[in-house]
């Protein structure tokens, strides 16, 4: 479904995508993982045509993405940080994205999951971290499209948001879709993934599924894996 | 980009600092007429005003807002919709919205005061076009600016340098070069010169209509066509229509290769 | 009887001199020159409708020549028309066309020579070289009249009424326009000038050369190459007159050059390039006028000595006063300035800190005239107020003291 070719990308003097070769196939959970400043924001913006590749390829659905922007109607984006414009409503949001896309959307009920209705009249600008990371993930998940792609989705949620996001997120995988997700929550990973992506120094260092990456590694406890992948680097 | 736009307005006409533009320019307006009771020097003061305040607060307004909208336009980004109509329709959104203030703001006590029997009515139309250029022609360069700069404390201050430059540093550099090289004919010099600097230019568009009688009081064969004639007038609007067009020519050459 | 044929003498003689003789194309007499070999002295000549194409015509004798309405004589460009050398005569309502040019000769519609008494009225001259020329004479009124021309260039045009020579001239409610200078007068003595409009003339609406003692008032100047030159004269009172949009690099509402003890007051000089411009001028009372957005209300050149400038307006000129020495021996006292900032905190009607109307940017701009193109710019006004804040550049004595806080002269 997603394949990057190639990839390089620095920002000055620094290499953040070193030739990164990945092909994601459809359906399934894929969490993306690496140490800070392993480019893994980059490779999704990337594939969002936020950031511009300095050589390489992407393809969605067999289509390249360089340069285009109809494709991304068939994605779904939640980024890390909510920021939206403070003088506008939660529900003149909600309608303007609406009306961005030519799609079909169901956000009343996701605005009743995260009980959302009471603030519905209230301008952004005077919304809580939390709140408004709600009412970014209500963004994201209205529509319906193959790929959902989730930086950080967890910052600032009570616990019971966040359980209503991996119900979410369970949801979607059901449905069929291709869901990517950066998250430095290891939990949510072991809960959540079917494979994991591994990147450091700019290329993919492990690509498979969880209980493959644990008998690589020889560890029991994803976490300890993990930080076993993270000290090779250092090493 | 209509869309855009329309959010990018609604949001701004909702902010606070939209209001206090808009009543500080209405506040100006009728204490301009009504205490002074005298259209010209009214319309003289607005001069002074317009050609320093707005490009400031175009400036301002354009690099705040870029940064602050930075994680929405991010959100925007994501969505499947042209880049460039999503800066364009941000900066035409803000252009309009600070136009509006400045055209309600001095409009209304105008009106109010019975401008359109007075023969002020040219001058005044005059100074509104020529402050919603500066505004369009601001927000642009402010923008060229903020994309240009990652860090916003940085960005925030080379714009400011940049109105500054423009608004009283630039003219004493002119002043001062014109007197060091004042043994060579410089009339083509120095219209040339204004005509790089959209706050001169926006003043000499001014001048021509305000004080005339003394702009012909120069020899010169080029400002004597230049000013005696509509060609200066022409020539000014053009070049001014210039300015808004290549900073939002440079927004979108920026912009295909700039990453979020 | 002798008695008797004396008195039939006498009044044949009274008749026969008050005798009119009538012009016109059917007529026994058919032109004017005709008219004039036959009559004598104190005749009036009647010209009716028609156009008479004559030239040259010589008019020695004390006669009215009087033109039905419609009565012209065209020149066809060949030059000069009525040529008077004679006292006590009176021309009205003639219309005057196309009189012809030359380098050499001042050829023109009417010209007098060495007259006196003698009144010109209701007449139309166009398509003129000069309009009315009158040499060595006194006393003459010239009323009513309209004159004009079309030429481009000064050097192929003359002057509308111009006097060499004179003294008690009256002249009033005339037009004057298209000409060289719209009146000109050379070596003229008291004289007065009044309700005349001259306008669009190539240099001068009105040009004084070596002629003292005249007034002129009421009168309208406006659009012309160079405005109003009074020049080498003295004693010359100037009131209510109106100098308006006189425009271009040398021109002036009013050029005052070696002029002493004049009068100038309750005129309006708006929108000139120069509103006055004064070049050696010395004792001249500027009093009650309004200088309204000229580029320069007064623009004072060097050598101007003991001028007082008391309740004038100056309103929105784009520079109040130019000067380009620093000596100053000018008084400047009482005015209104519209660009005064100061404050009246006594409630008496006068600023209480000092207006100084000479700006850096205006000495900046007499140094580099591009400099203009700076005008109203903020740096400028930094300037200026630093300059205002401590005088270096400008005279600092030059200031009104007692700066009035409102309109003098509305």
């Amino acid at each position: 479904m997603i394949e990057f070719k190639n990839l390089h990308k620095s920002f000055g003097k620094l290499t953040v995508l070193d030739g990164l070769d990945l092909s994601i196939k459809k359906g399934g959970i894929f969490a993306i993982l690496g140490p800070n400043g392993s480019g893994k924001t980059t490779l999704i913006k990337c594939l969002l045509g936020m950031v511009i590749p300095n050589k390489g390829e992407i393809n969605f659905n067999n289509k390249s993405v360089l340069k285009k922007w109809e494709y991304r109607d068939n994605l779904n984006y939640l980024p890390q940080i909510a920021n939206f414009p403070p003088n506008l409503t939660v529900i003149e949001l909600i309608n303007m994205v609406k009306n961005l896309r030519p799609k079909e959307s169901e956000e009343s009920k996701l605005i009743k999951l995260f009980g959302l209705e009471d603030f519905l009249n209230k301008k952004l600008g005077n919304l809580s971290g939390g709140t408004k990371q709600k009412v970014n993930i209500v963004l994201t998940f209205m529509f319906d499209s193959e790929l959902i792609i989730l930086d950080e989705p967890t910052t600032g949620l009570d616990p019971i948001a966040l359980i209503h996001l991996k119900e979410l997120i369970q949801e979607e995988k059901a449905k069929g879709k291709t869901l990517l997700i950066t998250t430095h929550i290891m939990s949510v990973v072991d809960e959540l993934a079917d494979e994991i992506v591994f990147l450091l120094d700019g290329r993919i260092y492990f690509k498979g599924s969880i209980e493959a990456l644990k008998k690589q590694t020889n560890n029991n406890n994803l976490e300890h894996a993990i930080a076993n992948l993270i000290s090779k680097q250092y090493a | 980009m209509l869309k855009i736009l329309k959010y990018s307005f609604y949001d701004l006409m909702r902010s606070r600092w939209s209001y206090v533009y808009f009543i500080f320019y209405l506040l100006l307006g009728f204490v301009l007429l009504f205490l002074n009771n005298d259209v010209s020097k009214a319309v003289i003061t607005l001069m002074n005003i317009i050609i320093v305040l707005t490009p400031l607060i175009g400036t301002i307004f354009g690099v705040m807002y870029y940064y602050n909208s930075r994680e929405f336009t991010e959100l925007l980004l994501a969505q499947p919709i042209n880049r460039s109509k999503i800066f364009m329709g941000q900066y035409i959104g803000i252009s309009l919205s600070l136009t509006l203030s400045l055209l309600l703001g001095l409009g209304i006590p105008f009106v109010a005061y019975g401008l359109f029997k007075s023969a002020a009515i040219f001058d005044f139309s005059l100074l509104l076009v020529v402050g919603s250029f500066l505004n369009f022609i601001f927000v642009a360069l402010s923008y060229n600016i903020a994309l240009s700069t990652e860090n916003k404390i940085k960005g925030f201050g080379y714009a400011i340098l940049m109105w500054l430059f423009l608004a009283v540093i630039y003219d004493g550099l002119f002043l001062i070069s014109l007197m060091i090289f004042n043994d060579y004919p410089l009339d083509k010099f120095s219209l040339i010169a204004t005509m790089f600097n959209p706050i001169d230019l926006s003043r000499i568009l001014i001048l021509l209509k305000l004080d005339i009688s003394a702009l012909l009081g120069y020899t010169g064969a080029v400002f004597r066509k230049f000013f005696g004639t509509n060609v200066g007038m022409l020539i000014s609007m053009f070049i001014l229509i210039l300015w808004v067009v290549f900073p939002v020519f440079r927004i979108n050459r920026k912009l295909r290769k700039k990453d979020f | 009887m002798k008695f008797k044929i004396f008195f039939f003498l006498f009044f044949s003689v009274l008749t026969i001199s008050a005798k009119q003789i009538e012009v016109c194309h059917s007529c026994t007499i058919k032109t004017i020159s005709e008219a004039i070999k036959i009559s004598v002295a104190g005749d009036e000549i009647f010209v009716k409708k028609g156009i008479y194409k004559e030239q040259n015509i010589i008019i020695d004798k004390s006669i009215s020549l009087i033109g039905e309405k419609g009565a012209v004589i065209d020149g066809e460009n060949e030059g000069g028309i009525l040529i008077f050398e004679t006292d006590n005569f009176t021309i009205k309502g003639i219309k005057i066309i196309n009189v012809g040019i030359s380098y050499t000769i001042d050829y023109a519609a009417i010209k007098v020579v060495k007259a006196q008494n003698f009144i010109i009225e209701d007449c139309i001259l166009e398509g003129v070289f000069f309009g009315i020329l009158i040499e060595k004479s006194k006393k003459g009124i010239i009323r009513n009249n309209k004159i004009s021309s079309n030429r481009k260039n000064e050097a192929s045009s003359g002057n509308g009424i111009h006097i060499w020579s004179g003294s008690e001239m009256e002249i009033y409610n005339n037009e004057l326009f298209g000409l060289r200078d719209g009146l000109y007068f050379e070596f003229v003595k008291k004289s007065e000038i009044y309700k005349n409009v001259s306008h669009d003339n190539i240099r001068y609406g009105l040009h004084f050369m070596f002629s003292n003692h005249n007034i002129y008032h009421h009168n309208e100047f406006r659009n012309n190459g160079a405005g109003v030159a009074v020049m080498f004269s003295k004693f010359i009172t100037m009131y209510n007159n109106t100098f308006k949009l006189n425009w271009g690099s040398a021109s002036y509402g009013l050029l005052l050059k070696e002029i002493y003890d004049a009068e100038i007051y309750n005129n309006l000089f708006e929108e000139n390039t120069i509103g006055i411009n004064g070049e050696g001028c010395t004792r001249i009372n500027y009093t009650n006028n309004t200088f309204l957005r000229n580029g320069w209300a007064v623009k004072i050149a060097g050598a101007c000595y003991a001028n007082i400038f008391e309740k004038n307006d100056f309103m929105h000129n784009s520079l109040d006063l130019a000067y380009n020495s620093k000596v100053n021996d000018n008084k400047f006292e009482n005015n209104y300035w519209s660009e005064y900032t100061g404050y009246d905190l006594d409630k008496d009607g006068v600023g209480d800190i000092p207006y100084r109307p000479v700006k850096l940017f205006s000495y900046i701009v007499n140094k580099t005239p591009e400099a203009l193109v700076l005008l109203r710019s903020l740096f400028v006004d930094i300037i200026n107020f630093s300059e205002k804040v401590s005088p270096v550049f400008t005279p600092d004595n030059l200031m009104d003291k007692k700066p009035i806080m409102k309109r003098i002269n509305d």
